[in-house]
């Protein structure tokens, strides 16, 4: 899992049906101290996530299709927690 | 998954009969300001994509699962494309409090 921003949404009609009903978000991945690392990319919300939000995004196809409950569908990365605190202690 | 522009087409007869009927398009990764990112890369369209279409795609053993036959040798389909994208770049609400 990774932290990212949220940065907007992504609309899209014509689409794979599996994907119907759940919302695309476009993520900036950002470090431990908040500051953008890498670049942009699509993630399917499974937690009702806005812009501006810190949220955790999980990068893995299996842990996707568990999150969203359906082992066939081709879904890649989805939110899966809103982010409230980091405390590093390193 | 990232979002993607069409950039043309690729032909091929002879191929692995799994991937037999389905279209092959370019695509170049684009990031959220629609600025290439990365290599142009092909991939199984699902969604009758056209030249210059804004699409998005995803990779890896999830982009078998967008096609019939989930065990073809593809790692890249176009599962989608894009209508619209709202940038509602705010930074990051309460860093203060997130990232003390």
């Amino acid at each position: 899992m990774i932290l990212a921003r949220v940065l907007g949404n992504v609309v899209a009609t014509k689409k794979h049906p599996s994907y119907t009903g759940h919302k695309t978000l476009i993520v900036q991945p950002v470090d431990e101290y908040g500051n953008d690392t890498g670049t942009s990319f699509v993630a399917c919300d499974s937690v009702q996530a806005g812009p501006g939000d810190v949220v955790l995004v999980e990068q893995e196809g299996n842990c996707a299709r568990q999150i969203l409950g359906t082992l066939k569908d081709p879904f890649h990365s989805v939110i899966c927690g809103i982010v409230d605190r980091v405390k590093l202690e390193g | 998954m990232k979002i993607a522009k069409v950039i043309g087409t690729v032909v091929a007869t002879v191929k692995d009969p799994s991937i037999k009927n389905l279209k092959i398009l370019m695509i170049q990764p684009l990031d959220e300001q629609f600025k290439s990112d990365g290599d142009p890369l092909a991939a199984i369209d699902t969604v009758q994509a056209g030249p210059e279409d804004i699409v998005y795609y995803t990779m890896a053993r999830e982009s078998t699962l967008a096609l019939p036959d989930p065990m073809s040798p593809v790692d890249a389909a176009i599962t989608g494309i894009v209508d619209e994208v709202y940038l509602e770049d705010k930074g990051i609400v309460d860093r203060e409090k997130i990232f003390a």
